[in-house]
Order: structure tokens, then C-alpha cells, then sequence
């Protein structure tokens, strides 16, 4: 390999790197909103809405049943307002924060969900708020799921932007399109592949290490 | 203490509304260790949650040391439930916080503050003798610990009421004995009014003084806990007393025969 090469591939790893980042957190903050309304907005929730519910409910649904290139192309006049362009990785964090929230909604739901009512009605008798019982009782008890959902759901990401490059968005996908598929370099088509399997390893582990040092910490003996 | 007076409650299921509780009226006097016996289903749960409206009845009223529970708004009510201790079949304590961490739970909810806290909750863990175990996690306990941290959970917040739904049930006996001598030795001390639902007979006898009897939602009989064993009255009363009886009865016949031999 030479090194315009590598220098190729580095910037094209900051730049799915950069995506990722950013995309997750804003993503992340979103999904904790849905997912945490969804369940407490849930029949026999502690802040039961079923109207609300269902709504947010349809609308995560709809956006999710959308393939993602699509989503990106409806979102493009968003990123346009927001960033003041189409292309380049700034511009596909907003498509791809969008398009994973509800996503991330859904997983965050579900390991909400796995916190028994008993926990909840607990903390209900004691006098807590609904304030108090979210953010220390349903979501520190759910954290090992949480971790290990939102593993899942940064690890979408990664693939997302991989699509995302194909459409402008820069990055290692980018790369693999424009120079892997477009012009036939099979050395720069293996190595983001490659750099992209370990990228989402890397991820995986991070989350394993992660829920198993919080498990270790709860369920083993000292 | 507890007056409870013409307290209904249904749940509207697929079959239809399915009455769960029948006019109740009840009077439990300050002080009490309260016993409320029932077979499976007759509403002994729903009961109990209307005390601190985890519950909410469709009619009725409770009236619990003078103030009327039924009619308290939300915020109102959560400060009533901070002074009405409750405590589960399943304990449900939090596996994410320690068994210190658990204990400090309501004050914590009270806004007390960090130094208090510490006290108080040092303080409680020693009543249940469970002082040592303040940094484990409930993981690492045994049933009748974890009842012991529900307790003192329960109990850390100087309530003036304390409700136990089966909280003996998942106990062995040996366990359930400690457990309730633990009640009975709180009742004493602090001047606390307990309810307790059981199935059990001897949970009943062993700690209680009135009780009810609950049958398909509707109290079939109140009275001391005695007069229950001697004297029972409703249908109820008289299947789970005749349990005994009849266990009696085979006993003397096998002691005879052993007598004989
Ligand atoms: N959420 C609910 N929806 C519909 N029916 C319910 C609900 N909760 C309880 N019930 C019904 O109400 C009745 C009384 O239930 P409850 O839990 O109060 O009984 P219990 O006396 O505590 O029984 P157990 O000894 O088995 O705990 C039962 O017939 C039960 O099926
Ligand atoms: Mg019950």
C-alpha cells in the first residue's frame, strides 16, 4: 500500500468515526426521550397517555419502516437548514441521528420494559415522582439492557454511515464505493472493510466490557 | 387509626367488569397488628394497595389517621405514602443499589439530608441486625434478608402504618418465624399499626390480635384472633379452621396409635 493510500483510509476513518460519534450522541439523547416516554406513557405506566403513546408509537413505526436511503433523501432540506449543506459527514449526522433515533427509541423501550412493575410500585409507595422513579429506579436498574441495547444501536450506526457514503456523506463507505466499486481497487475495497468489521468489534467489546463490569458489580461476590 | 367505609373496586377485563372488592367497611384500631385472611383471589391485594392507592377504588372512602387518603391529590398523596410503609411477597428491592443505598431510598425521596441519611439508616439496618451486609447487594442475600432490608425499608421513614402483602410467603418457616418476631418486636417498640394480609394460619396466630376474614371481595367476619380459632362464623373461616382441626384430629389418632404400640 502506498501512502496516499493510508492517508486515504485515515481520513476517511476520522471522518466515519467522527459521524458515529456524533451521530450516536444525538441519536442516544433522542432515543432515551422516546423510549423513556414510551414506556412510562404505557397502560399502567406511571405517566399513563395511550393517546400519546400511540402516536409517538405510529410515528417511530413509520420512520422505521422507511429504508434508510430513502430517510436520507427526505431529510436532505433538514440538513440543508440546519448545517447550510447536503454533503459531506456534518451534514449526514443529521439524516442519521434522525433516522437511528427511533431506532434507538424502541431498543431503549425494551430494556426499560424488563424492570419489574414490582421495582416501580415499590419506589411508588415510598412517595417518589415520576421524576424520581425514571432516573434512579427504571433507568439505573435497566442499565446492564441499556448498555447492551445501545451496543446494538451504535453498531446500526456504523452501518448507516457506510450507506450514508454513498450518497456524499464521506467516510469509509464512501471510500469503498467510490474507489472499491467505481474504479476497481480491491485493496481499498478490503481494507475499509476490514476497517470497518473492526471498528464495530471494537464497539461490541466496549459494550460487553461495559454491561459485564456493571453485572460483576451487582450479581457476583465480591 | 384506619377507617375504611363502603370501598368498592372492579377491573374492567375483556370478560366484562369483574366486581373485586364489595362495600367494604373496616376499622383497624392504632396500634394494631392487623391480620387479613382470605383464600387465593378474594381480594386481599387489591385491598391493602387502596390503603396507599397503588390501588385506586372506584367508590368509598379511607381514612387513614385522620386524613381522608381517598380524597389527597397526587402530590398530597405521595407525602401521605412517605409516612405509610409497605413491604412485597417478592421484597422488590433495587439491584443496583446496595443494601444501604436501598434503606436510604425514601429518605432520599424525603429530602433529607447526606449526614441524617447515614444516621437513620445505620440506625434501622442494626433493628433488622443486618449492619454488616450495608455494602452488598441484594443479589448476595438470602430470602429472609432480603425481607429484612424490605423492612427496613419500610420502616426508615418513622411511618405510622405498615402494610405486608404475604410478605412471609416466599419465606421458609424457620425464616417466616424470625420475620414476624422481627414485626411483632416493631409493633412493640415504635407504636406501629401493621396490616397484614396472609393465607397462612399461623401467621395469624402468631402475630396478630383482630383480623378479617375476606371472601369474594365482601369481609365475612372481623373480630380478635381468637375468637376466629375458637369461634368462626363464615364459611371461610370455618374451611381454614377446620384445615386445622382435621390435621389435629389425624395427629391424636397417630399419636394413639403410637400410644398403643
Ligand atoms: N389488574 C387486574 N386486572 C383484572 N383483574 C385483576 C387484576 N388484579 C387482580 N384481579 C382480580 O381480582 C381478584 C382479587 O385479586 P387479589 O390479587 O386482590 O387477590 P388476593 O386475595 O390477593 O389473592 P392471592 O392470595 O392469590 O394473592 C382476582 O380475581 C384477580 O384475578
Ligand atoms: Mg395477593
Amino acid at each position: 500500500m502506498n501512502n496516499d493510500l493510508i492517508d486515504l483510509l485515515w481520513e476517511g476513518l476520522l471522518e466515519t468515526l467522527y459521524m458515529v460519534f456524533w451521530s450516536s450522541l444525538f441519536a442516544l439523547a433522542m432515543g432515551v426521550v422516546l423510549g423513556v416516554t414510551l414506556v412510562v406513557t404505557d397502560k399502567g405506566g406511571i405517566l399513563e397517555a395511550p393517546k400519546l403513546n400511540k402516536v409517538i408509537s405510529t410515528v417511530i413505526n413509520g420512520v422505521r419502516s422507511l429504508p434508510l436511503i430513502i430517510l436520507i433523501v427526505l431529510l436532505l432540506p433538514l440538513s440543508r437548514l440546519i448545517v447550510g449543506t447536503t454533503l459531506g459527514p456534518t451534514a449526514a449526522i443529521v439524516s442519521l441521528s434522525i433516522g437511528a433515533a427511533p431506532f434507538l427509541g424502541r431498543i431503549i423501550e425494551s430494556a426499560l420494559k424488563e424492570v419489574s412493575a414490582g421495582k416501580i410500585e415499590a419506589a411508588k409507595a415510598v412517595g417518589a415522582t415520576p421524576f424520581t422513579i425514571i432516573f434512579r429506579v427504571l433507568i439505573p436498574e435497566a442499565m446492564p439492557a441499556l448498555v447492551r441495547g445501545i451496543t446494538i444501536g451504535i453498531i446500526g450506526i456504523t452501518e448507516f454511515t457506510a450507506v450514508a457514503g454513498a450518497i456524499g456523506a464521506g467516510g469509509l463507505g464512501s471510500l469503498a464505493i467510490r474507489f472499491g466499486y467505481q474504479r476497481f481497487r480491491e485493496d481499498v475495497l478490503i481494507a475499509t472493510v476490514l476497517l470497518i468489521i473492526l471498528l464495530v468489534q471494537i464497539i461490541q467489546w466496549s459494550g460487553d466490557l461495559l454491561v459485564k463490569s456493571i453485572n460483576k458489580k451487582r450479581y457476583k461476590f465480591e | 387509626m384506619i377507617h375504611i367505609s363502603n370501598l368498592s373496586k372492579s377491573y374492567k377485563t375483556a370478560k366484562g367488569v369483574i366486581p373485586v372488592l364489595q362495600n367494604i367497611d373496616l376499622f383497624i384500631p392504632k396500634g394494631d397488628i392487623f391480620g387479613i385472611i382470605g383464600f387465593s383471589g378474594a381480594g386481599k391485594s387489591t385491598l391493602i394497595r387502596c390503603l396507599n392507592r397503588l390501588e385506586e377504588p372506584d367508590s368509598g372512602t379511607i381514612e387513614i389517621g385522620g386524613k381522608v387518603i381517598t380524597d389527597l391529590p397526587e402530590k398530597e398523596l405521595r407525602q401521605a405514602r412517605q409516612k405509610i410503609g409497605m413491604i412485597f411477597q417478592q421484597f422488590n428491592l433495587l439491584d443496583a443499589r446496595t443494601v444501604f443505598q436501598n434503606v436510604a431510598f425514601p429518605l432520599e425521596v424525603a429530602g433529607h439530608p447526606k449526614p441524617f441519611i447515614r444516621a437513620r439508616v445505620r440506625e434501622i439496618l442494626d433493628l433488622v441486625q443486618l449492619g454488616d451486609k450495608e455494602n452488598v447487594y441484594p443479589f448476595q442475600l438470602s430470602g429472609g434478608q432480603k425481607q429484612r432490608v424490605g423492612i427496613a425499608r419500610a420502616l426508615v421513614n418513622q411511618p405510622d402504618l405498615l402494610l405486608s402483602d404475604e410478605a412471609t410467603s416466599a419465606l421458609d418457616p424457620q425464616t417466616t418465624y424470625s420475620i414476624l418476631e422481627l414485626l411483632r418486636e416493631i409493633n412493640r417498640q415504635l407504636k406501629l399499626t401493621i396490616v397484614l394480609i396472609t393465607h397462612e394460619l399461623d401467621v395469624l396466630q402468631h402475630v396478630c390480635n383482630n383480623m378479617a376474614v375476606i371472601e369474594n371481595g365482601r369481609i365475612v367476619e372481623t373480630g380478635t384472633v381468637e375468637k376466629f380459632f375458637l369461634n368462626p362464623e363464615s364459611d371461610t373461616a370455618k374451611r381454614f379452621v377446620h384445615i386445622i382441626d382435621h390435621y389435629r384430629e389425624k395427629r391424636s389418632v397417630m399419636e394413639g396409635v403410637g400410644a398403643g404400640i
